[in-house]
């Protein structure tokens, strides 16, 4: 199993360190000429997604890659992932995926001081350790086949809708291992 | 400070890793910056290089323009104070900057102690010129640390020294005998549970970013092979003939630090950089304030 890891900004490393801790081989996308090698899952990790999205379009990678999650390929967004994943940002006119039938709301929870960590129940696989910085949230989905994964205080904090899952927080600082394996399960029945 | 709260500030400095942090004067300048693809900007009165041709005694800056910056940009938002002065903190706190930066370009409110920066919420960046001063202002609450290099000079040898000597000695200590960081310890004046972090993890227990004299993609990516998780650009910037295509060239190169043929590229035709001064043409080193 190989997961490109979009490495163009922000906490990709985390990801990569746990990904490995749990046998998964990484390579890290950073240009264009890192998507011709294969592998079988993107992950979007956490970042400034302003800064993401506009090295993904400069860099060439955002079409491709849009194709190929229309086209079912796994991928998991985390904070800033799950807004370039989203298909509407309610405070902000970009739009960069667009391929996640949900619209997010950016630093929801105001600035660094409104960051935090919780715990919250994930649907199928129990409680999980949930870790907000500056965090987005899920203001609604978009289409009714969008299914809600967790929720915070009433609000949507994690979504799966085909072979995306969006979460707004960020489960690569945590200890945990549930999210991650969760996607791999992902990947696997999809290489499969 | 609350071991939580101080592990969301680290943690968004991690975050902000791979990135540009750019030094802003007005809300415009803001916007360009995150245009151009900054991560955080750094919201001040005038950049280093003014501060420096200016003299005088430079504070914290005016809370209304750092207010007017906050609502011009969604990326984080930092502000200095300087070294010592926990009310200039207090003031930042109060109007919820994302980051402050306890920082050497202003003068020093106080030559002994730098501030409490446990007894806040909002996460701290301070300077260092070696793995001692890090791990001390770690020590007192800092969640980030970033070289201190020559502020204001467009001259990127402090930066280079400066993170070259965190290096070293980060390696020495990680190839010590146990027994013996006891004593490295006392020597640098820091706790030993932070000198036994580095040893067994060979890195600080924060993220660090370089800063001082950046002024070229070229200076932004060997800060990045020289070890740097991110790049703090001063009056490189705005000091330059064309400010939005510079910051985006350095804020590309920072993310494809190791594609020469690629910083090529982004080093054509960016128009005049900074004039920048050398360190030994210059009367004040502020790299020496706050130990």
């Amino acid at each position: 199993m190989k997961i490109g890891v979009l490495s163009v900004q922000g906490a990709f490393a985390e990801h990569i360190d746990k990904l490995k801790g749990m046998g998964a081989d990484c390579i890290e996308l950073r240009q264009r000429a890192d998507l011709e090698q294969s592998f079988d899952g993107l992950i979007l990790p956490g970042g400034e997604s302003t800064v993401q999205g506009k090295l993904l379009q400069e860099l060439h990678m955002l079409t491709p890659l849009r194709d190929r999650i229309r086209q079912g390929f796994p991928v998991l967004g985390t904070c800033a992932g799950l807004i370039l994943l989203a298909q509407k940002i309610s405070n902000d006119d970009a739009v960069w995926f667009g391929t996640l039938p949900v619209c997010v709301r950016r630093n929801a929870y105001g600035r660094q001081l409104g960051s935090f960590h919780t715990e919250a129940e994930v649907t199928g696989i129990g409680k999980v350790p949930m870790t907000f910085i500056r965090a987005p949230y899920v203001e609604s989905l978009i289409a009714d086949d969008s299914e809600i994964l967790a929720r915070v205080d009433g609000r949507i904090v994690a979504v799966k809708y085909g072979n995306q899952i969006g979460v707004a927080f960020h489960p690569e600082l945590d200890e945990d291992q549930r999210i991650h394996e969760m996607f791999l399960q992902m990947c696997k029945s999809k290489v499969l | 400070m609350s071991e939580d709260r101080y592990a969301l500030n680290k943690q968004l400095a991690q975050m902000l890793k791979g990135g540009v942090i750019m030094d802003v004067t007005t809300p415009e300048q803001a916007k360009i910056a995150q245009e151009a693809g900054a991560c955080a900007v750094m919201a001040l009165e005038r950049i280093p290089a003014d501060i420096r041709a200016a003299g005088g005694v430079p504070r914290m800056s005016d809370p209304k323009m750092i207010k007017g910056i906050q609502e011009a940009v969604s990326i984080p938002v930092m502000a200095k104070c300087r070294i010592g002065h926990f009310v200039e903190a207090q003031v930042l706190e109060a109007i919820e900057i994302d980051y402050i930066d306890e920082s050497e370009v202003l003068s020093p409110a106080d030559d002994v102690y730098h501030i409490d920066k446990r007894k806040f919420k909002v996460p701290f960046v301070c300077g260092a010129k070696d793995l001692g001063e890090a791990l001390r202002r770690i020590n007192e609450g800092a969640s980030m640390i970033r070289t201190k290099g020559e502020p204001g000079t467009g001259d990127v040898v402090q930066a280079v020294r400066h993170m070259r000597k965190m290096n070293s000695e980060i390696a020495k200590v990680t190839s010590m005998r146990e027994d013996e960081l006891f004593e490295e310890a006392k020597q640098l004046g820091v706790p030993y549970e932070l000198i036994s972090f580095v040893h067994d993890n060979g890195r600080l227990p924060v993220v660090n970013f370089a800063a001082g004299g950046v002024a070229t993609p070229a200076d932004a990516a060997m800060m990045m092979q020289l070890g740097a998780e991110g790049v703090f650009v001063g009056s490189g910037i705005f000091k330059s003939g064309n400010p939005a295509k510079r910051a985006a060239a350095i804020v590309k190169a920072v993310t494809n630090y190791l594609d020469s043929k690629l910083i090529a590229e982004l080093s054509e035709d960016l128009g005049e950089a900074m004039v920048g001064i050398n360190e030994q043409e210059i009367a004040l080193l502020m790299a020496e304030r706050g130990k």
